[in-house]
Parts: structure tokens; sequence; C-alpha cells
């Protein structure tokens, strides 16, 4: 098994479309990241300009945490299209250099193959998050600094501590791993159905993109099929930065306001990994290989 | 026997005089209940005058609808005439306009306001009168400020300001160690706030359907600001106020 995991990790890494994904992480939050720098004030005063009616704001708003949480609200919704790219190739790809049947006649099981490529998976994308954490998390302190972060939500401001946020992102990662992980699982299932990359490439895609416009729509008659979205629950992580409030509406420090609602969405999305997986371990056994 | 032309002459400048009398009454005592007022005030600012300067320490709790804040450690600076800062000791700090940085030695500096006595109240338990402050400058940003003193003490227990630019706020201040300097343990602001909103197309919150919670449907926001240790007079750098 272990084997067969280095020789899939071999195929994703020897390809050189794997990097592209790490470039195009590279170049998207060095832009932002640019952009903040040269005209963060704009940006900051266009999310405050409500509260700074009746208040005046001191400190470094614009700090690096504030920094990478925008970045992650940008790119998490695009980073789903670079795993796309590797995930739905993974057994497609194979049918169409007719490698597939070679593969088959090794003597491993089918299950075996399947979580041989789907594990191949899973450490392309965690090390695509881990750049992604480096580059805006890392990058964003050293660049932005740190101080508190205020988390402007549509109907309130969340203001944290610095001490308090960045267990808040590392809980933030493991949750977007969930996420990619889910669109992975999602891609690798529909590359069972095709002979070449790109029909499951585009249909994984066009299923994220339809399901992130339904859940960000804000009409009630999509409301109610939104649950039903993983996408919905893709967007869990921003639950970590969202505190509690005593009685007298004083933020307690190291707690979460809906953690259970956040580890509703990350075990929806479990069950979204494990079902497409034995799904996918299913459809594999039964399946005629033919190229 | 007078004839009646004289005697409703006579009766005409009786009524004058009377009127007159009672009009001379209400002046001077107008006049004494205002000279009173400013006695009153001038006991209070004697009081504030003992002090030229102080840093205080505290900590800081902001309750406003549509903000989740944590309570943060604040050191206040202080100088004569007007000098005050408030500096959040580390991290951001999300303040009202304006009021906070008022305080008592603020309201009651210069001579450029008219005491008016407005009677008589309560603050709690506490016997206290009613002043108001009408500024004379027309340059100057408060438009009326009303004291609430306790006679007693000549302490200030309570303040409303309405300014032109940043609306109306109440201070209550609360005393202890350092009520012989008139100054507080522990101050409360309360004002009033706008609504916030940002579009959620913008912040694409995570949505967890849960109703909004009453207290983010009140407008009065407080600041509450509960002061340690004040060290007196002990100088202060005109580099905290910058």
């Amino acid at each position: 098994m272990w084997k067969l995991l280095q020789i899939e990790l071999f195929k994703i890494f020897k390809r050189p479309r794997t990097y592209i994904s790490f470039a195009a992480i590279t170049a998207l939050v060095g832009l932002i990241q640019m952009g903040l720098y040269i005209d963060g004030k704009s940006y900051v005063e266009f999310m405050l300009r409500d509260l700074s009616m009746s208040f005046e704001i001191e400190g470094n708003i614009l700090n690096g945490y504030l920094v990478c949480y925008i970045i992650l609200q940008l790119l998490l919704v695009h980073v789903p299209l670079l795993i796309t790219l590797i995930a739905a190739d993974l057994i497609s790809g194979e049918a169409n250099m007719g490698t597939l049947r070679l593969l088959l006649t090794k003597p491993v099981s089918r299950t075996e193959v399947i979580f041989a490529k789907f594990g191949a998976a899973t450490i392309y994308t965690l090390l695509l998050l881990v750049w992604m954490a480096i580059l805006a998390l890392f990058v964003s302190m050293a660049l932005f600094g740190t101080d508190d972060m205020l988390n402007m939500k549509s109907g309130y401001i969340v203001q944290m501590k610095s001490y308090d946020v960045f267990w808040r992102y590392a809980c933030a990662f493991g949750f977007a791993a969930l996420a990619m992980l889910t669109v992975a699982a999602l891609g690798f299932f529909l590359s069972l159905f095709a002979e070449n990359s790109i029909g499951p490439i585009v249909a994984t895609m066009s299923i994220i993109l339809v399901f992130t416009i339904l859940s960000t729509l804000d009409i009630p008659f999509f409301n109610a099929i939104k649950p039903y979205l993983f996408t919905t629950h893709m967007i869990g992580w921003k639950g970590f930065f969202d505190v509690k409030v005593s009685e007298d509406n004083e933020a307690i420090i190291g707690s979460v306001q809906n953690l259970g609602k956040v580890l509703q969405a990350a075990g929806i999305l479990v069950l979204h990994i494990v079902g497409l997986l034995i799904a996918s371990v299913i459809v594999f056994k039964r399946k005629d290989v033919l190229s | 026997m007078l004839p009646l032309r004289l005697c409703v002459k006579t009766n005409n400048t009786k009524m004058k005089k009377i009127l007159l009398l009672l009009l001379s009454i209400i002046i001077f005592q107008q006049a004494a209940f205002s000279q009173d007022a400013m006695g009153l005030i001038n006991k209070v600012k004697s009081k504030l005058d003992k002090v030229n300067d102080y840093v205080a320490e505290g900590r800081m709790k902001t309750d406003v609808s549509f903000i989740k804040a944590p309570a943060g450690k604040v050191k206040v600076f202080y100088k004569k005439p007007n000098k005050f800062k408030l500096k959040r000791d580390g991290g951001i700090s999300i303040l009202p306009k304006g009021g906070v940085s008022v305080n008592m030695s603020n309201l009651l500096t210069g001579k450029d306001f008219v005491a008016i006595p407005s009677g008589d109240s309560k603050v709690g338990n506490i016997p206290v009168k009613v002043v108001k402050l009408l500024p004379t400058s027309e340059n100057s940003d408060v438009v009326l400020t009303t004291l609430y003193i306790e006679e007693a003490t000549s302490l200030i227990r309570k303040a409303n300001t309405t300014t032109k630019e940043n609306g109306t706020y109440e201070m209550e201040m609360i005393y202890g160690k350092f009520a012989s300097f008139g100054l507080p343990d522990k101050v409360i602001f309360a004002f009033n706030t706008k609504d916030y909103k940002l579009p959620k197309g913008v912040t694409l919150d995570f949505d967890t359907n849960e109703p909004v919670a009453d207290r983010m449907k009140n407008k009065k926001g407080r600041v509450e600001i509960s002061y340690t240790n004040y060290i007196i007079n002990k100088g202060v750098s005109d580099a905290e106020f910058r």
C-alpha cells in the first residue's frame, strides 16, 4: 500500500501541471498582498465606513491576521478549481493514457488502488494548503505585522486579541483541508466515469461553481436548499472567527460563537468525503476497465 | 375724599411699584441662584484644580450592540489645562468619537460658559444639584452640559453633554479612593450609536441561521472604564498626548 502511495505521489509530482496550482497560489496571494500593502487603507476605510462615523479606531487594523483572512476569503472559493485539476485526473488520466488496465494487472486490489490514489490526492491537497498557509499567514504576518484582529461581518464586528487568533487559523486551515478534500473526493469520484480528464475536471468545476453561487445568493427560494449543498458548509472555517459574549456583551477570549454548527459543517464534509470514497470503491470494483 | 381720577392714579403708581419690586426680586433671586450655581461649580473646580496631571491605569469594557470586543487594559494621561489621552494597552481600540476624551476638568476649563441652576435631583440614592452649563462661545463643539453635582462633597456624579458633531453622551462617575481629588474610580459613558451593516455578498458570512439576538437591537452604546490606580501630580510628558 505504501509503495502504491509512493508511486501515485511520484506520478502527481512528476507532472508539470501539479506545480501550476502552487504557482497560481503564489501569484494570487502575492498580488493581494501587494494591493493591500499599497492601498489597503482604502479597503479598510470602506469596510469600516459605518463604524468610523461614530467611533475612532486606532491600532494596526490591516495586520497580518486580517490580511490572511481576506486572502482566504477570496481564495478558498477558487482553490477547489486547482485541486480539481489533479483529483479529477487520477483515474480518467490513466484511462486516457491506457495505463489503467496495465495498473490493474498488478497484484493489488482495486480498493487499494483507490485508497492509494485518493491518499496521494490528499497529500497534494494538504501540501497546497500548507503552502497557502505559509504565504497567506506567515508572509502576511511578516509584511503587515500583528495586532488584534477585526472580523467585519455583515451585521457586527468581532474583535479578537492578537494572542487569541493563531489557534483559530490552525483550526480554520484544518477545516479548509476537509473542505478541499471534499472537492478532491468529488473530482476523484467523477474521474471514474470518463476516459479523459477534461470531462470530470469540467464537471467538478461546474458543480462547485453552481453550488457556490446558490450558497452565496441571499434569495429565500434558495435558502431552503442551502443546507443540502456541500459548498454551504465549506465556508464553515469562518465560524472560528466569531466569539461568544458574556451577559454584559464582553467578548469571551478563546470561545467560538457557534462551535456546534462549525463541527456539524465539518461532520457533513467528512460524510461527503467518506461517502464519495466508498462510492468510488464500489463503482471502481464493478467497473469494466477497457482502456 | 379724593377725587376718582386721583384715586386711580395713586393705585397705578402703587401697582407699578409692586411690579418693579417683584421684578427686582425675581432678577435678584435669579442672580443669587446663578451665583449659587457658579459657587458650586467653583467648588468643584477648586477640587479638580488640585490635580495638575495624572496617569491612570484601568480596564475598559465596550458594550455596543454590533461590536463584540474583549475588555482590555487602558492607560489614561491628563495634563492641565485640557490635555487628555486614552491609550489601549496594546491592541486595537474602538472608542466613541469625542465622548471618552471628555473629562470633568475639560468641561469646566475656562470661563466661557454660563451656569444655570436647574433644581434638585437624585443619582441613585445620592441627592444632587442640577446645573446646566451653556457655552458662551459660538465655536464651542459642546452645545449644552448638564451636571449633577453632589453638594456635600462637590463631586460631579453625572454629566450629560450634547455636542454639535458627536451627538449626546452621558457620563456617570463612581468615586472611591481618589474622591478628594475629584477623580472617579469608575466612569460609564453612554452614547447613541448608528447602524452598522455590510452586504452579505462582501462578507460571505458563515450562515448559522440564528435569530438576531436582542442585544443586537440595542441602539445605546456603553464604555465602562474602571480605574485601578492613579499617579497624581508626578509629571506627564507632552509626548504622551501625540
